[in-house]
């Protein structure tokens, strides 16, 4: 080995020394930066809230309210996306906008996924525009330039539901939402849609000084009092006596259920006086001999169910353990340090981390599977049950042309409206069955009974 | 002795150097990070996200007799703090870029850690109930399936 020159050993020293410092540099660039980390969720634990806007029992506008509650109102922004799950979910379809109705994105008709929806509701409607359900963010919207205006008259009632409408309660009622829920049913749709600008908003779940849920829907508030009634429980005030934990699902089950448009007033009632599964209801119906219309085709006087999610979930599981509306579809999350009700509210199956392993510790693929199953059963006999109506309508309708007026028509007609109302009530509910799984394979299979009594009936067999 | 050329290397690196370990130190000990050292259960809720496990553990059965580490570290000196080292690097990896997900999931490793936990104090009743074929890999019970809420329900 040859001796190294004393320049090139210099060198090399320095150039080691450099190496060292630059390595040390990094070593405390990162120290800091992880000190900066551990301070930010120090900084996050401590809970902070900033009231920068005073909020009255006035404030509509949900942006208002977004600024002292940014992270809810981030997340209930984005009710606005568009996302399928396996039966459910709506898609994004473009449409050129025009002045009568300026959207540019729709959902898809449900109508052209499955044409025998417009023999039920043949004479009504919602055989001529109904589409997938969309997010929160689109509930005005939609119903205002559904094609359901054009060919029908809708009342202001309408709108209970699908707005914001606290604030216009109180100020067509003089301050008092019952009085102001009154005035509101008898207005012609679009006189109604002139009172309220919001889609659903933070006031109508929340108090403004408390934050604390309530309800503001008077025909829950009602419904309620009727279900509580009927149960033994007099004079029940579902503001003052529900707990906590209830309040998480009566806040969406304001909206959330089967009702009907009452009298010549159009009032909104919800028909749980006689309890809440699809016979009470029905029966409800035929003691007030209340129809929704006059089937096209048979002239069946006949009912729409609509969304009956508060009346299913009651049946279920999840119902009788205590999980409510929101422990799925508003689950808690984390912002930095922070435990929130995720306000993006969606279907589970798009948060199944948050929404369903909370409890259930198994894999987000295996709880997919179990939901996909029960609804892939409910689908199949929903479809089934489907069949056995269109071919009851089918049969009344050769009867009647062949000019038969018999009471095995009548019987038939009968048979048409409870089948009918059956297979809604599921149709329409929406969550395919998952809520309440063999609640709602026994209605299906009630319905087809039902159909296929009512072709019995046509033929002359008694039973 | 030296020429001012030649201690000017020495002093930045000691400045440096000295930057380097204050900082470290300064962190180890905003962030607790000696309390990681102890059997004390308020040190694992020192970050936000064990605070349900804790407040589980607080009403469970087991909290008169068992901590953290009773059931989450394995016996024996080296073992515990290995798998400290292990779970504490992991944690802090994932608290840091809070790439996780919220509702937090236990490894693979540290389900075998708590069945060991479970039948090293249960020893009798489980040798009384286990299956024919001990040896047998899948053939062991697990006792959380049934006792899920012992140390903590979520």
């Amino acid at each position: 080995m040859g001796e190294i020159p004393m320049a090139e050993e210099k060198k090399r020293r320095s150039l080691r020394f450099v190496a060292l410092v630059v390595i040390v540099v990094l070593a405390t660039v990162l120290g800091l930066s992880l000190l900066m980390n551990i301070f930010q969720r120090k900084q996050e634990a401590r809970n902070p809230f900033f009231r920068v806007v005073e909020l009255t029992d006035d404030t509509v506008d949900p942006s208002i309210w977004g600024k002292n509650f940014p992270l809810q109102y981030d997340d209930y922004l984005k009710t606005t996306d568009q996302v399928r799950t396996r039966y459910g979910g709506s898609e994004a379809e473009p449409r050129t906008p025009t002045q009568a109705d300026p959207r540019s994105v729709v959902a898809q008709s449900r109508l052209e996924e499955d044409p025998r929806l417009k023999i039920m509701w043949a004479g009504y409607a919602f055989s001529k525009d109904f589409r997938e359900e969309r997010g929160h963010a689109y509930m005005l919207d939609d119903q205002t330039f559904t094609e359901r205006q054009k060919v029908a008259h809708q009342p202001g009632t309408c709108i209970n539901c699908h707005a914001s409408v606290y604030v216009a309660y109180k100020q067509l009622g003089g301050g008092d939402i019952f009085k102001g829920f009154e005035a509101l049913n008898k207005m012609p749709y679009f006189d109604a849609r002139k009172v309220v600008t919001h889609p659903v908003a933070c006031i109508d779940c929340h108090d403004s000084q408390t934050m604390q849920l309530r309800v503001t829907r008077p025909a829950f508030i009602e419904g309620m009092r009727v279900l509580k009634a009927s149960q033994g429980i007099q004079n029940y005030d579902v503001n003052k006596q529900a707990t906590r934990q209830e309040m998480r699902a009566y806040v969406c089950g304001q909206c959330h259920d089967e009702y009907h448009f009452s009298g010549p007033e159009k009032r909104l009632v919800y028909p749980w006086a006689k309890g809440l599964l699809v016979e009470n209801i029905l029966a409800f119906y035929d003691e007030q001999k209340f129809k929704d219309w006059d089937h096209a085709q048979t002239g069946a006087p006949v009912l729409k169910a609509q969304h009956p999610e508060f009346e299913m979930w009651n049946q279920g599981i999840h119902a009788r353990s205590g999980v409510v509306c929101a422990d799925c579809h508003m689950p808690y999350k984390r912002e930095g340090a922070l435990k929130i009700s995720d306000h993006h509210v969606r279907s589970p199956l798009l948060n199944i981390n948050r929404a369903c392993q909370t409890c259930h510790k198994w894999s987000e693929d295996e709880l997919r599977a179990r939901v996909e199953t029960i609804q892939t059963r409910t689908f199949a006999l929903r479809n089934l049950a489907m069949d056995a109506l269109v071919e009851l309508i089918a049969d009344i309708k050769a009867a009647k042309d062949a000019g038969r007026t018999d009471a095995g028509v009548t019987t038939a007609m009968d048979f048409q409206r409870r089948a009918q109302f059956y297979l809604d009530f599921i149709e329409s509910e929406n969550s395919t069955g998952f809520h309440a799984p063999q609640e709602a394979a026994r209605i299906l299979g009630e319905s087809i009974n039902f159909s296929r009594k009512g072709q019995v009936s046509l033929r002359g067999v008694t039973r | 002795m030296f020429s001012k050329a030649q201690l000017m290397p020495g002093v930045i690196l000691g400045v440096v150097l000295g930057l380097a370990i204050g900082v470290g130190a300064y962190t180890f000990v905003y962030a607790r990070g000696y309390s990681y050292m102890t059997d004390n259960a308020e040190a694992c809720v020192n970050c936000h996200v064990m605070q349900d496990q804790f407040s589980g553990w607080l009403k469970s059965s087991h909290r008169s007799v068992a901590v953290c580490n009773d059931c989450h570290t394995p016996p024996g000196l080296v073992a515990k703090y290995a798998t400290k080292a292990r779970n504490g690097f992991w944690h802090s990896y994932y608290f840091t870029t809070g790439w996780f997900d919220d509702n937090i999931h236990i490894s693979s490793h540290g389900r075998e850690v708590t069945e060991q936990a479970c039948r090293k104090c249960h020893q009798d009743i489980v040798q009384a109930i286990e299956g024919p074929h001990p040896e047998a890999k899948d053939a062991q019970t697990s006792c959380i399936r049934c006792h899920d809420s012992v140390g903590h329900l979520h």
